[in-house]
């Protein structure tokens, strides 16, 4: 599965080369990464994040098929633990034959990551990790149990 | 029995409860106080998969996990 978890912040310049070196002869005519990096703001020092894999690799599972529907491929990078101000958390990349599905791909992909994939974010700050409940999103049918 | 499971910043230990459905654990679960917020906002899985059927009935073994709001990247 093209989903990787890291400890820590993110290589990003070798995942992306590898990436690049894995799919440049699948005859994609396009490869578009979002790559998600710690700003400095609010006081914090940095990131850390909370994962639940099963869930998660089902919901990507689920855009691997919606890829390749279109000829295309996803695939993801996520931090798990803490990430400090200018280190990356997020890599996300489209492979696809046509510029236009993988434009359309990638803008899609990564809203619903925002709104779906079960990842949790805390500030680091002051020694604390925080909750960034006035950042995140409700997960489509919450509230079921209330 | 059923396992219930609070993923993420939810603060509680898993629970192991005796319910027959979605209906009853969240009857259950308005018993405690420090999940009354987290019930209104969070989505539920049953053995892993999202489910928004409160009437889905449960069975021994099963694992519900509660799943508050979330933001990854």
């Amino acid at each position: 599965m093209s989903l990787e978890l890291y400890k820590g912040s993110l290589n990003v310049s070798e995942i992306l080369d590898r990436w690049y070196s894995d799919t440049k002869n699948s005859n994609y005519g396009a490869y578009i990464p979002f790559i998600g990096t710690v700003r400095d703001e609010s006081g914090i020092d940095g990131l850390s994040f909370d994962i639940y894999r099963p869930i998660l690799e089902k919901w990507f599972s689920k855009w691997q098929e919606r890829a390749k529907e279109l000829g295309a491929e996803v695939r993801m990078a996520h931090s798990e633990g803490d990430v400090l101000l200018h280190e990356s958390s997020y890599i996300s990349a489209v492979f696809s034959p046509k510029r236009r599905v993988a434009l359309e791909l990638i803008d899609e992909f990564v809203e619903d990551f925002k709104a779906n994939a079960p990842i949790w974010k805390y500030d680091l700050k002051n020694g604390e990790r925080l909750y960034a409940e006035d950042r995140s999103t409700a997960i489509n049918g919450s509230g079921l149990l209330s | 029995m059923v396992t219930v499971e609070f993923l993420g910043p939810i603060n509680m230990d898993r629970l192991e409860l005796k319910v027959e459905s979605l209906n009853e654990l969240s009857e259950e679960l308005k018993r405690y106080s420090e999940l009354n917020s987290w019930l209104k906002n969070s989505a539920v899985a049953v053995n892993d998969e999202i489910v928004t059927d409160k009437s889905l009935a449960l069975s021994s073994g099963d694992r519900v996990s509660l799943l508050p709001p979330v933001c990854g990247g």
